[in-house]
């Protein structure tokens, strides 16, 4: 890394390169793997099933081809740049069409940047995937601090604010005046916090979750209890459950104890990655059980993404940012942050933990210019459905393009 | 592993068979071990400068060194073998148990069940001590007969390959046990998941159960623990007001609890299948199961550090972790907190007569205001100097002068109701 104050703003061209011995290493460990008993009973209730996470280790170990990853990210231009003291890696692909609005996506957690994979060809090159020119995007990919080839956080504090504005930071040093960004999981945190930030130049913000403002959210909630229908109750419930969930617990508390399993347990990373949410975790089941993935959340794509984690031994800094998150929210309860004045749009998936209904999303943002319900995909929205996604994109940001900046 | 799944056909005479057992482990299984434990692959250190984030790297790579290159993998059978150890079906299960009668006449009968990350080692040092007091400066008057069973889906006791075997099961299962016994009267002790257990048996109270002893007693009142479970979302109900400075104390280490560190607990109750690691890596259970709380974990790094609190040492420590591993039960004595529904520090209906030990480091110091009202029958309260959550296992003496007091006024005779 730069030491020098003259460097610490230069962009340098990344390409991966996995070491042979690493992959040894890795399929050695799935081939003298150490199981658990079958879980005692027939559905998911208590985690990953045994059958499951067999199909995908022995798909792993026999079928999956470790040169797939590798390939796939340096068939893109990729880059890395000292921000705040950490080398963020991003991918950066331009579009050739004239007037190209910039568009930095984050992604989130057990994600990273391999889910964004399939939307940058129809974003940067609508006409190629049956699109207008009109619709085209430059598009920015960063891997949060402590996820794939960014550097890990070595100090505290690096929330999903700091990673907006760091984001903001990289925006600037790409020389990109007018930029929307786009988020869903920790991605929309972070997304939400560009918009909070409103940084000169970013003309508007996208979600596919709702999970950024929960102060915003239970307030909403609350306002409108009395005129709560049947769907806003168990949307409601459903977004209660989120904060319930066991792994959120985990890694909101104590990061470093299931940091071992993760890092040294190849299909203890798998299991941990698999349980995020029942709807992913039933199609992705299915991908290796059935051979039937739901979209183009296919057993190579999972897996390109499980192996990118093992292969980078970022997952205990992944799970970090949930310690991180934890011990910023407290304080963003008690002294709320400001407004997002920003225009925001927003895509409910049918499958994302829950389905926010379009008066809670107005209720969090108040410039909401855009609200769509999608016909398919879930919590992994740009990964499963990239064509869709792409499509929201499209419509999400239409009318920002031909304005001259934030009004 | 001798652990044998009974094959014989089902049969009121041979479902009631006491079979002797010893442990054996395979050679290949420690050699198995010892590979996975040199070829760690290790995360970054916390970010932080304390156990704030988990288990410390430095802790993990001491006990990973030590584990590898120090730890006698021979220990282990030794000190279980040196004990008289059987497995009978109970249920449908195979329940593997320490059972240590003493050489005195009128010993009480006694079962003491562990908890989580526990296990019947535990207690290895307090069979001595309980069964044979003179042996170690006691009274043949205070002499137990000691029974240590192994919970379902722990140590060599049976995995359970069905849903059902939640703490309440688990206590009619013991009161079975100690009627296959012969045992017409007898006493019931634990902490941790054992005390649960040993509540629910004080509730339940089979006549020849004579009474109690818990070192981690259900007794929070439930207006309290409805402001506590409010608090697992970072939100919810204000603080409960006129408590005594006691009751204060015990609440606000509950709310520590619950608030910042339950997390181990509310991934094995929901989703206990998604662990694999705990199978598949030893420095993963190591670090699962060093993470109960944060003042067993800070005694525990201690130890590792070269300066172990009481009796909690390393090797004492390897040989739970040890144990879990060989039996590959990290998972299944995980699914305890799934199949489980009752509030952990809640009163659970004890009836029999109870004895309550407060240790100064357990998850909270229960209040002898809080423990009258939870055992309408609390015939012995006290207050000890030393001692964390594992209190048998890392004061093994206190421990055993507690159980000593405790019981002394029900040896004579049953039990009064």
């Amino acid at each position: 890394m730069s030491t020098t104050v003259e460097t610490t703003t230069e962009i340098r061209p990344f390409e991966v390169e996995i070491r042979q011995e690493e992959i040894d290493d890795l399929r050695r460990r799935l081939a003298t793997a150490r199981w658990p008993g079958k879980e005692l009973v027939e559905d998911p209730s208590q985690g990953v099933q045994l059958a499951t996470l067999k199909a995908i280790a022995d798909y792993w170990a026999k079928n999956y081809d470790f040169g797939r990853l590798e390939a796939r990210l340096n068939a893109l231009p990729q880059f890395t740049t000292e921000i705040d003291g950490l080398e963020i890696h991003f991918i950066h692909v331009r579009s050739q069409h004239e007037g190209a609005l910039p568009l930095i996506i984050t992604h989130g957690w057990p994600g990273s940047v391999i889910e964004m994979l399939d939307v940058i060809g129809p974003l940067t090159d609508p006409t190629a995937h049956g699109g207008d020119a009109a619709d085209a995007f430059d598009v920015v990919i960063p891997s949060i601090p402590g996820y794939g080839f960014s550097s890990e956080p070595t100090e505290v504090g690096w929330n999903p604010g700091r990673v907006g504005q760091a984001w903001v930071e990289l925006m600037g040093r790409l020389g990109y005046t007018r930029y929307v960004a786009q988020g869903g999981d920790q991605g929309a945190g972070v997304t939400d916090a560009m918009g909070r930030l409103a940084p000169e130049g970013l003309l508007g913000v996208h979600f596919n979750f709702l999970g950024a403002a929960p102060r915003e959210l239970l307030m909403a909630a609350l306002n409108l209890r009395l005129a709560w229908s049947a769907d806003e109750r168990e949307q409601f419930s459903k977004f209660l459950a989120v904060a319930m969930r066991g792994y959120i617990a985990e890694m909101g508390e104590h990061p470093q104890t299931i940091g071992y399993p993760l890092l040294d347990s190849p299909i203890g990373l798998a299991a941990w990655m698999l349980d995020h949410d029942a709807d992913s975790y039933e199609k992705i089941s299915r991908a290796f059980l059935d051979g039937q993935p739901s979209g183009n959340l296919t057993r190579d794509n999972v897996l390109d993404n499980i192996t990118l984690y093992w292969l980078t031994g970022t997952a205990t800094s992944a799970a970090r940012l949930y310690w991180e998150f934890a011990q910023a929210a407290p304080a963003a309860l008690k002294h709320p942050p400001p407004h997002v004045s920003l225009p925001v749009a927003y895509t409910t998936f049918p499958g994302e933990l829950f389905q926010a209904p379009r008066h809670w999303v107005k209720q969090a943002y108040h410039n909401l210019i855009y609200f769509n319900e999608a016909d398919k995909g879930g919590h992994f929205a740009a990964w499963e459905e990239p064509e869709v996604f792409a499509g929201e994109m499209r419509a999400a940001f239409k009318s920002l393009r031909t304005k001259g900046g934030p009004s | 592993m001798s652990v044998e799944t009974s094959t014989r056909p089902a049969g009121a005479v041979a479902d009631a068979a006491i079979r002797p057992f010893r442990v054996e482990f395979p050679e290949g299984e420690i050699d198995d071990l010892r590979k996975r434990i040199e070829a760690t692959r290790w995360p970054e250190q916390e970010t932080v400068a304390d156990a704030s984030q988990g288990v410390q790297l430095a802790t993990m790579k001491e006990l990973v060194r030590y584990w590898g290159t120090e730890y006698d993998f021979g220990r282990l059978e030794a000190r279980l073998n040196a004990f008289p150890q059987f497995i009978t079906e109970v249920d449908g299960l195979d329940i593997h148990f320490i059972h240590a009668r003493s050489p005195h006449e009128n010993a009480l009968p006694i079962i003491i069940t562990h908890g989580w990350p526990g296990s019947i080692i535990e207690m290895l040092n307090v069979i001595g001590p309980l069964s044979d007091p003179t042996a170690y400066g006691g009274d043949a008057a205070d002499a137990f007969d000691v029974v240590v069973p192994s919970m379902p889906g722990y140590g060599f006791s049976g995995k359970p390959t069905g849903a059902g075997w939640d703490p309440v099961h688990i206590a009619r299962a013991w009161i079975a046990l100690m009627k296959r016994l012969g045992y017409t009267r007898y006493v019931a002790q634990g902490g941790d998941w054992g005390a649960q257990i040993t509540d629910v048996m004080g509730a339940e109270a089979p006549p020849e159960l004579l009474g109690i002893h818990s070192n981690m007693p259900g007794t929070v009142p439930p207006e309290i623990s409805k402001v506590l479970a409010s608090h697992v979302l970072g939100a919810g109900e204000p603080p409960p007001s006129g408590l005594s400075p006691d009751e204060q104390r015990a609440y606000e280490r509950l709310n520590f609890l619950f608030t910042k560190g339950l997390g181990y607990s509310q991934e094995m109750g929901l989703r206990p299948q998604t662990l694999y690691g705990l199978a598949d890596s030893p420095v993963a259970l190591a670090a699962w199961m060093l993470d109960h709380d944060a003042l067993s974990l800070e005694d525990i790094a201690a130890a590792f550090d070269g300066n172990p609190v009481g009796n909690l040492t390393r090797d004492e420590v390897l040989d739970n972790i040890t144990m879990t591993w060989l039996t590959n039960t990290g998972m299944s004595s995980g699914r305890l907190y799934w199949e489980n529904t009752l509030g952990f520090f809640d009163i659970k209906g004890t009836t029999v007569p109870a004895a309550v030990s407060v240790f100064p480091r357990e998850l909270y110091q229960a209040p002898r205001s809080w423990a009258e009202k939870a055992y309408p029958n609390l015939i012995y309260f006290n207050e000890v100097d030393e001692g964390n959550h594992f209190a048998a296992w890392q004061e093994p003496e206190i421990f055993t002068n507690e159980l000593r007091a405790a019981f002394r006024s029900l040896r004579n005779g049953g039990r009064s109701s």
